[in-house]
């Protein structure tokens, strides 16, 4: 960091003469200092974003149906510092994540064994590829208002629709990851005298674990949308809850400001999530696409 | 080697098809006869295609002969033969181990306790040269060091067949020479039998008691040279002996028209 700051503080202006000569070399050199520029950048962006909005809804259009940031930011503000109609905001937080977090465990479980098994069996995936294709074709959010009858308000049903949207975000990678092992290092293993099991354990799950841990990031994204979603049908907690009735109350910043915080949940799992991939695959060597990974 | 006790690999007009896209079968080898003994290193030349490496997969079990029978130590092979070590033309190393855990795999398989694998696998990682390196990952390694892991994986479970598929092909050519001493210098004593399968001539002579030569695909035997240099052996010394370039024009003779045949064919199909 030391030597971006040095760099950067070497920038000077200079005539266009040299600067033209110098521009192959600028390639490599802005470099150091293109990080700071794009924070730069992204931060004028997000003010003037945020500036245009609020100056909008205050001339040209009505803050009734668009709202506006700053109102947006005081409904924030009473959701965290004197709670909501439904308790504290922290506890519909708890209640939404633990939904999500729940249906993305058990469907990424899920997903994994099975994808793993009909990966390496080809009888059974011929058997069952129709059947899964189907289901899969079937839009699973409208499960979230079957789960609701099926398993009444509570915790249970938004799982049950975390669970089906994860599932298969999970499976099809498996899937294709229990595919693509390289034969030679699952015929070696058989030479070292590995079981069956063995192989699962040692060959074919790690080989697998690159393409498992790349669906986990769209999987918990759905697992939160799978949760709100199942919340907006019938609840009696969670964030879910609360942007349906900010519906109901014809409250736009109320609807903008639980997206905000599903937004700030969300992005939180996804940094643990790399995390954890960065830490399941550090035998990898490094690439430079993992580098600019969005 | 005495007829009582039986040869540690035995082919007998082993044929193998493959079924292929279009459902014509196509055929890699035919009628192979082929024995070898306990303690006898054994190299198989051939044109590319000659369906060297199908006949190790025979031996090894991988696939099943589709004629013929294939034996080891007496016993027709049905599956993965106990006491088989092979080494593979491409990397075979899993990539997420470090070098101790990946020479501690077969042991580990065999249900080997932790701390002894590891132990007896630290041993096998000095003789092979790679003292030091224990926590590498392989992405971390030369080639030529990963071909040594690969060695020490296949060694440590003191295999009496040992079958190598053009192991060092890969590596450039001091490396090459170098590894070939390791690997006589680490097989002699054992009393293990070892198939070793290479394009190239002055390694099938230079490590060899016998040279098989394979004709154009689909291959069968057609040669077999005794070679006749005193052991131990020098790789970078011993070919540069009268004798050994006599048993070299003798073999190339030989290989020479299946080569031929094969370039044809590849021309042909070029064209």
């Amino acid at each position: 960091m030391s030597h971006d700051l040095l760099v950067a503080g070497e920038a000077r202006p200079m005539d266009p003469e040299t600067a033209r000569t110098r521009r192959s070399l600028g390639r490599v050199r802005g470099k150091n200092r293109s990080a700071w520029v794009v924070y730069a950048v992204r931060a004028l962006l997000v003010v003037a974003w945020l500036a245009s909005w609020e100056i909008a809804a205050r001339t040209i259009i009505d803050p009734f149906f668009y709202s506006k940031p700053s109102a947006i930011w005081d409904k924030l503000v009473v959701w965290f510092e004197d709670g909501t109609s439904h308790g504290s905001i922290w506890s519909n937080m708890a209640v939404t994540l633990e939904e999500a977090v729940l249906g993305f465990l058990i469907g990424t479980l899920a997903g994994v064994v099975l994808g793993v098994i009909l990966g390496r069996s080809r009888f059974l995936a011929d058997v069952l590829a129709p059947f899964i294709k189907g289901a899969n074709a079937i839009p699973r959010i409208v499960l979230a208002s079957l789960f609701v009858i099926w398993f009444g308000l509570g915790m249970s049903s938004k799982v049950a629709t975390a669970f089906v949207l994860v599932f298969f975000a999970v499976f099809f990678n498996a899937f294709q990851g229990a595919r693509e092992v390289d034969k030679v290092l699952v015929d070696n293993a058989r030479i070292l005298g590995a079981s069956r099991w063995d192989l699962m354990r040692t060959i074919v799950l790690p080989s697998a674990t690159s393409w498992i841990l790349a669906s986990m990031h769209v999987a918990f994204g759905f697992a939160l949308i799978g949760a709100v979603v199942g919340e907006v049908v019938g609840a009696d907690k969670g964030m879910g809850l609360l942007i349906n009735q900010a519906q109901g109350n014809f409250d736009a910043a109320g609807i903008y400001a639980g997206m905000v915080v599903v937004t700030v949940l969300a992005l939180v799992a996804e940094w643990l999530i790399t995390r954890l991939e960065n830490r399941l695959t550090a035998w990898r060597p490094p690439s430079g696409s993992q580098a600019a990974g969005i | 080697m005495t007829p009582l006790t039986p040869p540690a690999i035995s082919l007998r007009s082993a044929t193998k098809r493959f079924a292929t896209r279009s459902g014509a079968p196509f055929t890699a080898i035919t009628d192979v006869t082929l024995d070898v003994a306990a303690g006898e290193f054994v190299t198989i030349v051939g044109p590319t295609g000659c369906g060297k490496s199908t006949t190790l997969s025979l031996v090894s079990g991988l696939e099943p002969a589709s004629a013929g029978t294939v034996e080891v130590h007496g016993r027709p092979v049905t599956a993965i033969p106990e006491g088989i070590g092979y080494m593979f033309q491409t990397d075979a190393v899993l990539p997420w181990k470090n070098v101790l855990d990946n020479v501690a795999l077969g042991l580990r398989y065999h249900k080997v306790a932790k701390e002894e694998a590891h132990s007896k696998a630290r041993d096998w990682i000095q003789r092979v040269g790679l003292g030091g390196f224990e926590d590498r990952y392989p992405h971390q390694l030369s080639g030529g060091m990963r071909k040594r892991v690969a060695m020490a994986q296949s060694l440590i479970g003191e295999p009496s067949i040992l079958l190598l598929d053009e192991p060092f092909g890969a590596l450039d050519v001091q490396t090459r020479e170098h590894m070939q001493d390791e690997l006589l210098e680490l097989w002699s004593g054992t009393g293990a039998a070892v198939v070793f399968i290479t394009h190239d001539l002055t390694e099938a002579i230079s490590l060899a008691d016998r040279v098989v030569v394979m004709t154009a695909g689909p291959g069968t035997v057609k040669d077999a040279v005794q070679i006749e240099l005193p052991r131990p052996r020098k790789v970078e010394e011993i070919r540069l002996t009268p004798e050994f370039t006599e048993i070299y024009r003798n073999v190339w003779n030989s290989l020479r028209e299946e080569v031929e045949i094969t370039r044809a064919r590849g021309a042909a199909n070029v064209a």
